[in-house]
């Protein structure tokens, strides 16, 4: 790690304010990327994944949103720019892909001239140079017979094939970082296993950084060199990947990593349950945030919010017990199934 | 991978064919358009399909029955009433084309910005409220009779009554495609508010506007008829269809002709853009009608299976 980070977000809040009150999406997350690292973001629905990557490049509504802290990429503050440099970052530097492929391409459009658009936002070229330029991006992504999608409109397209299309749309201005938001949630496990290859495939001949965000444990595992796990808006959780599945420290994570369905036979053994939903955002108050759904919570957790800790080198995690947890055993129990994935 | 030997599928038919297929499998469509083809050659060609003046008056021949030298008859003044329909279809589908391109226009734009803006949003939908509010011939005879009964005042009352309905029906659709991912896709890619207005919003919201287009053009016909019929719309002497039934009305029992006839055009006309519009809402939106080809073939099964236990 000597090398600067590509993307390193200090302190970012994210606050939307709704009919009910402000709602504190993302409260207080640190992290950074290096440069050609992949780095898996997960947690559970509402935790605030999407919004801490969507809040990189500033997607929200300006006026109901208000962001804190610091997103440095690239030596600049991504919050202080101007809409028009951040539109000059967006696309361009920073991509993202959507977890939605089949609403993701304009209908009315055809390929070659959506992903032709996306080149000419930002670089000047003619016409029949995009085109050669988006041809060459949709062989890159290994779609069949390139040429005629050219021409096709994304209804003639399957979801793996549009969520293809969407990654070379993504990599038309060779990003430095690339943001994929649960790219492969909705598409079946082959097509899923076919772009996750692909995207590491593309990572390592662009060198770019990948911030991918899934609530898919084997897809981290697969993907990514160190996870962060967040919990309502916060980073519970930070480890590399071999660490993350062998060593969890919060009751958290531990928790997920015990919800994976194993298929090595084991039947009749229930699937672990994390207890509890997520409260509502709103409704956080100042206590360690998981207490209410934790196991080993104490009074300690329910007064007072803990902090993330360095637990050894490079591993954080937010947690009073961390310590008196893993001394029983508590959250190992579930982390000797995964070390296949 | 195990090679795999390609296998022969027949190429798929071009874009093109498949249009026309669907447009003659469409019958509402074909329908409409031939009444509407009809009905605008007629007002393209008047001065070469009857060889009278509309406003030549020979009182002579005052109301003469349909006969082979006055195919609709004549009226009280002797002017050939064939002449006179065919002329006042002109002037109709002059209204309700300039209606319909001038409200059009404006309705698209006033629908986007609203979906764009909610300031803009809460002041246009409340002002279309307000319009909404009047009855629109009661609104309409209001604006003729301040501005004076023109031509050019008809057209301008008609556009004001009809830019709300345009103007909801865009911004609705444009709602819903704004929720639509690729919209924040645009964004990401840095793409700025016109480009994703003008070029990405716009054709989506096209297809539900022509079809409301459409029916604006069937209503501000209709609309102008009943003006110019209660003397309020496009001043005497010209010939409209209004003007025409206004002109009938007193004579009705003498002269059959002079109401009759420029009533079934009026119907035509009305009939032929109603189905035009109803053809090209399910020409322009597939599903709707796949679905409901679809739903018929479920209830033909369901009524089958009823019919066996």
């Amino acid at each position: 790690m000597s090398q600067a980070p590509l993307l390193e977000i200090k302190h970012l809040t994210t606050k939307f304010s709704t009919e009910q009150g402000i709602v504190k999406a993302v409260d207080g997350v640190s992290l950074h990327i290096d440069p050609e690292e992949t780095v898996g973001i997960v947690g559970e629905s509402g935790c605030g994944k999407s919004v801490t990557a969507e809040s990189i490049l500033r997607l929200f509504d300006e006026k109901t949103t208000e962001y804190g802290g610091q997103i440095l990429f690239e030596g600049r503050d991504l919050l202080q720019l101007s809409e028009e440099e951040m539109r000059k970052v967006r696309g361009n530097r920073i991509s993202i892909i959507f977890q939605d492929p089949m609403s993701s391409l304009n209908p009315v459009y055809t390929i070659g001239d959506q992903i032709m658009e996306a080149i000419r936002l930002h670089q000047r070229t003619s016409r029949r140079q995009a085109r050669e330029k988006a041809l060459e991006l949709l062989r890159l992504t290994g779609i069949s017979d390139p040429e005629r999608r050219l021409r096709s409109y994304p209804h003639e397209l399957s979801g793996g094939m549009r969520q293809r299309v969407m990654i070379a749309l993504a990599l038309s201005c060779e990003p430095r970082l690339l943001i994929a938001d649960e790219p492969t949630t909705a598409l079946d496990v082959t097509i899923q296993a076919q772009i996750l290859e692909l995207m590491n495939e593309l990572k390592e001949k662009l060198q770019m950084g990948i911030m991918l965000i899934t609530h898919d444990l084997s897809v981290v595992a697969q993907m990514c060199s160190r996870v962060i796990v967040m919990y309502l808006g916060e980073v519970v959780e930070e480890a590399e990947v071999t660490t993350l599945f062998d060593r969890p420290l919060h009751p958290y994570t531990s928790g997920l990593l015990k919800s994976v369905p194993q298929l090595d036979g084991r039947r009749k053994q229930k699937l672990y349950e994390i207890s509890g939903a997520v409260p509502a955002m709103h409704e956080v108050e100042a206590c360690c945030r998981f207490a209410p759904r934790c196991p080993f919570a104490t009074e300690l957790c329910r007064s007072k919010a803990p902090s993330l800790e360095e637990a050894e080198p490079g591993h954080r995690v937010r947690c009073w017990h961390y310590k008196d947890i893993q001394a029983n055993g508590g959250g190992s129990d579930g982390s000797g199934l995964l070390v296949t994935a | 991978m195990a090679s795999l030997e390609p296998i022969a599928v027949s190429a798929p038919p071009e874009r093109g064919r498949i249009a026309w297929r669907r447009y003659f499998s469409n019958p509402l469509l074909v329908t409409g358009t031939a009444i509407m083809s009809v009905v605008a050659l007629l007002a393209l060609l008047a001065p070469w399909i009857t060889s009278y003046d509309p406003y030549s008056i020979e009182t002579l021949n005052r109301l003469q029955p349909p006969s082979g030298e006055h195919l609709f008859g004549t009226d009280q003044l002797g002017r050939d009433v064939f002449t006179r329909v065919v002329y006042g279809i002109r002037v109709s589908l002059l209204v309700g084309a300039s209606v319909t391109a001038i409200a059009g226009a404006i309705g698209l734009l006033v629908g986007l910005a609203s979906a764009y803006s909610p300031v803009c949003d809460h002041i246009f939908m409340r002002i279309c409220d307000g319009l909404y509010a009047f009855p629109s011939i009661l609104l309409a005879i209001s604006i003729v009779a301040i501005m004076g009964p023109q031509t050019g005042n008809v057209i301008l009352a008609l556009t004001i009554v009809y830019i709300p309905s345009i103007a909801r029906i865009v911004r609705s659709a444009a709602l819903v495609v704004q929720e639509k991912t690729f919209i924040e896709g645009l964004r990401a890619q840095g793409a700025g508010v016109f480009r994703i207005m003008g070029l990405h919003m716009l054709p989506n919201v096209l297809s539900p506007l022509i079809v409301q287009a459409s029916f604006v053009f069937a209503v501000s016909i209709l609309t102008e008829a009943s003006l110019s019929f209660l003397g309020a719309g496009i001043p005497a002497p010209e010939p409209s269809l209004g003007n025409l039934l206004l002109d009938g009305k007193n004579v009705i029992f003498k002269a059959w002709w002079m109401t009759v006839f420029p009533g079934v055009f009026i119907i035509l006309m009305i009939l032929g853009l109603n189905l035009l519009g109803d053809g090209l809402r399910d020409f322009l939106d597939p599903g709707a009608g796949s679905n409901k080809r679809f739903a018929k073939r479920k209830n033909a099964v369901r009524r089958r299976r009823r019919r066996s236990d």
